[in-house]
């Protein structure tokens, strides 16, 4: 069990950075979204894995219980992930919209050079 | 008054001036007059336990554990410096009222004005030196306001840019120095520091720490090398450069100076550091101060000199020099901002500062040419005037000091000085006031009105009495402040009078006199000498410097920060899988402790989906469909996965968030193109693959490796799961470490999700604010769309399945307490429910019928855990503490409820807002004009029998 859940982590990490490392938005998007699960997993395995015992207290019999913390700081990962692939979605989408290129990185035409100078 | 108060008020009445300037510019001076004047009164309360000797204390522990306190103490020093500020402020505010003119924004300058004295006031009280850094670094911020009031001068902007820049820098060497200082005695309250003289004298880190100290000071007080700052800060009003220059900011170094003076003062590097520099900035501050014609240049050098003479007396590190130099702080403050202001009234009524333009002004401003007189023959040490005292006692001093074995540099050089200082004093009198009138005045000079003239009046009566009666007006005050300075020690033996007999510093006196008399007269032959010498121009020195320092951070953030993002992201990842690699390689794994848990038929299959998707995403990706139908493949056997490893809570949690993210970007992928071009080389692809494997590789092999070995230390979820029911009433740990263990990180976690949705917002406001709407509304969608865009049964289906979705919601949200569920996957599904309307029957159908808005919802959530973590506070206990008990409502059974619950609707309401928010944002995008129907469940006609005219012109 363990292993398939290494090589899954692996797999996802690795896919995810590939896509992250394309040149236009959508792909990167994929990519951080895969990234996001793979860590997830990552930070959920770091409490090491249970069958059939999760951390819900049984008032009647003394059972195994999975180790809660790693859960409670993933569940708000997940939730803030959204949040975050939302606000890149967003930005992806204004940009995309304002210039009509997806291109993520700036081309050289695309940096001002501001001399901002008040002397 | 408690010091808090003294020193808070300042900030608090900061913001009346700036309000009230609508109500005119008398009610807005007025504020500022009347705040300074209520700090005043505090401040004189104190006068007799001050008097006494006491120290006045007012403690806050804020964080005690690093030693940063908010204490403050008022002794003598801190009283004279304070006294200073706030009745030098006073008057300023009198003067400042008058001088600016109609067009120039006063409310501001009041506003700046009391910031600037509250930071001048919180140095002085401070008994903590963090605190003190702190409102040091206020001054140079709230001076550099001050400084660049008129923005439309460059002068100004430069040199409040100047200013900043020096003072700013001087302020960060400070912080090291002060911290190595707080090190060494294991205590950063001044009160400790001032008992350990020996302790500190004795560390190693003496001599760093006091070098840093005193570039803080000196860049302050404008000691040279750093005091060319000082005399571009005069293109400030001249109400900022009295106060400024005479009483407050440059006296920040001297006070510092003399605060330390007790555990720093003493050793052979403090008098050849700090008596140095000060007789060197004396002496060049003098001889160019005779050179300027203009007359707040004249003054701002006479400034840089007698700062050097405090600072030089300072250095002397004898108790008899500490007192002249508090004197000289109290007499200097006197006749310099009366000698400012009168310079400013002079400008105000000529319409020019250039000395060279004036001259013969004593018939025409009588007034101001007395006052003027009496301020700049007080300047040059005259009898019976106080400048005359505290020079006497100075010089002296410096017959008593030795310099390198050498009895006549001392008194030389500060005889050389005292020479050009009552020269230029002279200069200000014989050159502007008197002298034959002229006719080319720019302006018809006259005296001011009373408002301008009697603040510097005061101040000129108060040169003169303190001269006459030093021992009975300031007597007092000046030991106090003495023996605030020398650390308690008995006071030496000294006088304040103006007649000692005929002592060295006398004839030293009749010298400097004469002489300054003397060089007066040949002042236009020595005029062409000084032009004729090279000097070097210390604004070209710092512009270069300036300029240099910016070209090359702007190369290096060029160079580093090309705009490329994907080799930002290459080179993160380069770098992480190297460390990691570092850490593998240098570091023990030990052995494998955890029998692996044996892998049964179905998490096999599900594997297999998991990574044959993930695999396909890659090759695939091209076609954006198709990638987020694989995502949502991946995403739907991670909930499941979770489900089968024993974490319900999460799997509820990803299948809740899958949902809605796949909303998201199906409904972006609307407006994105639908297909990924070639873009990058193969090698290029290769490349990635290459790193991304071997990143992959790295996580997946850590990740194994942990999950095969035990804890290496013992956790802390054993704490949770022992205390899960006894202090949080709930059998969900999850949950319960969720709102109540770890509340306070989840109350963070839903502030950073609700600021995430309002960007959202932001962002969809701005970019549909321009002409990108005119686009979007105009846009022909990608393919053919269905003419059934609100299908039948979809809408029938979401209508009833809504109250349902809802009550599964709240059944989530109660049960989430004890059983998997909460407020962050209620808020999940309620949200869910919601964009199923949205997405049946359109957007504007779902709009129309909204009752809230989202930005109040997280807004509300926000509150509502908020006030739920507040309300411990009303028990004592800390905040978020949570609290739960049993409830019997017949008929139903005993319920438990907990306080928790109401964080958790907090929340709940967080994160439907948020997730509302931002898919509501997005969907704006795709609104266009004849979208509305009437009709949610509307079958387009124009699908399969266009209306006649469509026919007609389809024939056409």
């Amino acid at each position: 069990m363990e292993a398939l859940v290494a090589s899954a982590v692996g797999v996802m990490t690795a896919a995810g950075i590939f896509l992250i490392l394309r040149r236009r938005t959508f792909p990167v998007i994929l990519g951080l979204s895969l990234l996001t699960y793979a860590v997830n997993v990552f930070l959920f395995a770091t409490g090491r894995l249970a069958l059939n015992a999760p951390a819900v207290l049984n008032k009647y019999e003394d059972v195994p219980y999975t180790d809660p913390l790693p859960q409670a700081l993933v569940l708000t990962a997940i939730v803030i992930s959204f949040g975050m692939t939302a606000v890149i979605v967003m930005i992806a989408l204004s940009a995309y919209l304002s210039s009509k290129d997806d291109h993520i990185d700036m081309s050289a035409s695309d940096s001002v050079d501001a001399p901002g100078e008040d002397a | 008054m408690s010091l808090f108060l003294i020193a808070a008020l300042p900030f608090l009445g900061a913001v009346f001036p700036a309000l009230l300037i609508r109500a005119g510019r008398n009610a807005a001076a007025s504020a500022a007059g009347l705040t300074t004047f209520l700090a005043l009164m505090g401040l004189l309360i104190h006068i007799p336990s001050v008097m006494r000797g006491d120290v006045v204390t007012a403690r806050f522990d804020w964080i005690p554990g690093l030693g940063l306190n908010a204490n403050f103490m008022l002794d003598g020093l801190g009283f004279l410096f304070a006294l200073l500020i706030l009745g030098i402020g006073l008057l300023i505010i009198l003067y400042a009222r008058f001088y600016l003119s109609r067009e120039d924004p006063m409310g501001q300058f009041y506003t700046y004005l009391l910031l600037f004295q509250g930071a001048m006031v919180g140095i002085v009280l401070s008994d903590n030196i963090l605190l003190l850094l702190i409102f040091w670094e206020l001054t140079s911020l709230s001076s550099f306001l001050l400084i660049g009031y008129w923005k439309h001068l460059p002068e100004g902007r430069q040199g409040a840019r100047m200013a900043l820049a020096v003072t700013g820098s001087g302020g960060l060497a400070m912080i090291a120095g002060m911290l190595i200082l707080g090190n060494i005695v294991g205590s950063y309250d001044l009160s400790d520091i001032l008992q350990n003289k020996e302790l500190i004298q004795a560390s190693p880190y003496y001599l760093p720490a006091l070098i840093l100290i005193l570039l803080g000071c000196f860049t302050k007080s404008a000691q040279f090398p750093f005091h060319f700052w000082l005399p571009h800060a005069m293109a400030a009003p001249t109400p900022v450069s009295a106060y400024l220059h005479s009483a407050t900011m440059v006296k920040a170094g001297l006070f510092l100076m003399a605060r330390m003076w007790p555990v720093l003062a003493g050793t052979d590097a403090w008098f050849y550091i700090v008596a140095t520099t000060g007789l060197v900035t004396m002496l060049l501050g003098a001889v160019i101060a005779l050179f300027k014609d203009d007359l707040k240049a004249l003054l701002a050098f006479s400034t840089v000199s007698h700062l050097g003479l405090v600072t030089m007396l300072l250095g002397f590190g004898t108790k008899i020099a500490a007192v002249a130099a508090i004197f000289h702080i109290i007499n200097h403050a006197t006749f310099k901002a009366a000698l400012f202001m009168t310079a400013g009234i002079i400008d105000h009524e000529t319409g020019t500062r250039d000395i060279k333009r004036l001259g013969g002004l004593r018939h025409l401003m009588p007034i101001t040419f007395t006052i003027g007189t009496i301020a700049a023959l007080s300047m040059a040490g005259l009898p019976p005037l106080n400048g005359f005292l505290s020079k006497e006692m100075m010089l002296e001093e410096t017959v008593h000091t030795t310099w390198l074995h050498s009895h006549y540099l001392v008194p030389g050089l500060a005889l050389l000085a005292a020479l050009f200082s009552a020269a230029y004093s002279f200069r200000f009198v014989g050159h502007v006031f008197l002298g034959p009138a002229r006719e080319d005045y720019p302006a018809h000079p006259h005296d001011p009105p009373v408002g301008l003239w009697l603040a510097p009046a005061f101040l000129v009566v108060l040169v003169v009495v303190i001269g006459l009666y030093s021992a009975a007006i300031v007597g007092p005050l000046v030991a106090v402040v003495s023996s605030a300075v020398i650390g308690g020690e008995k006071l030496p033996y000294y006088s304040l009078k103006l007649w000692h007999g005929f002592t060295p510093a006398l004839y030293m006196s009749a010298v400097a006199t004469l002489g300054g008399l003397f060089l007066l007269s040949l002042h236009k032959r020595g005029e062409r000498l000084w032009n004729a010498l090279p000097r070097p121009e210390a604004k070209v020195i710092f512009e270069a410097i300036i300029g240099a320092l910016t070209r090359i951070s702007r190369w290096f953030t060029d160079e580093l920060h090309n705009g490329v993002i994907s080799r930002y992201a290459i080179i993160f990842v380069a770098f992480t899988v190297g460390l990691g690699y570092y850490a593998y390689s240098t570091g023990t794994i030990g052995v494998e402790t955890r029998i692996p848990l044996p892998a049964q038929p179905i998490p096999i299959v599900g594997w297999i989906c998991l990574v044959g998707a993930t695999l396909a995403i890659m090759w695939f990706h091209r076609n954006r469909l198709l990638s987020l139908v694989l995502i949502g493949v991946v995403g739907l056997i991670i909930s499941m996965a979770f489900n089968y490893l024993s974490a319900p809570d999460l799997a509820l949690t990803q299948i809740s968030v899958e949902v809605v993210t796949m909303i998201l970007l199906l409904l972006s992928l609307n407006f994105l193109p639908t297909e990924t071009p070639w873009d990058s080389s193969a090698a290029r692809r290769w490349r990635d693959a290459a790193i991304s494997v071997v990143a992959g590789i790295g996580s997946g092999a850590l990740i194994y490796a942990l999950m095969m070995r035990d804890f290496a230390f013992p956790t802390i979820s054993e704490f949770h799961l022992a205390n899960s029911y006894k202090g949080g009433g709930g059998t969900n740990v999850v949950n319960v470490i969720l709102v109540d263990f770890r509340g306070f990180d989840t109350f963070g976690e839903i502030i950073v999700l609700g600021i995430a949705a309002l960007i959202i917002f932001a962002l969809t406001e701005s970019v549909l604010g321009t002409n990108v709407r005119g686009y979007l509304l105009n846009r022909k969608p990608h393919w053919p769309q269905s003419g059934d865009s609100h299908p039948l049964m979809m809408v029938v289906a979401t209508r009833v399945m809504m109250p349902i979705a809802l009550m599964v919601g709240a059944y989530i949200f109660f049960r989430g307490h004890n059983q998997p569920g909460g407020g962050f996957i209620a808020g999940l599904i309620v949200a869910i429910a919601y964009l199923m309307q949205y997405m049946a029957s359109g957007y504007t159908w779902a709009i129309e019928r909204q009752r809230f808005y989202y930005h109040g919802t997280i807004g509300w959530g926000v509150l509502i855990a908020a006030a739920t973590g507040l309300g411990a506070w009303f028990n004592d206990r800390p905040f978020l503490t949570s609290d739960f008990g049993y409830i019997h409502w017949p008929p139903l059974e005993e319920f438990e409820w907990a306080t928790a619950i109401l964080f958790d609707t907090g929340v709940f309401l967080a994160v439907l807002g948020a997730v509302m928010l931002a898919l509501d944002s997005l969907s704006r995008f795709a609104w266009q004009p004849g979208m509305a129907q009437e009709f949610p469940m509307d079958i387009n006609p124009l699908r399969d029998d266009p209306p006649e005219e469509e026919q007609e012109k389809e024939q056409v």
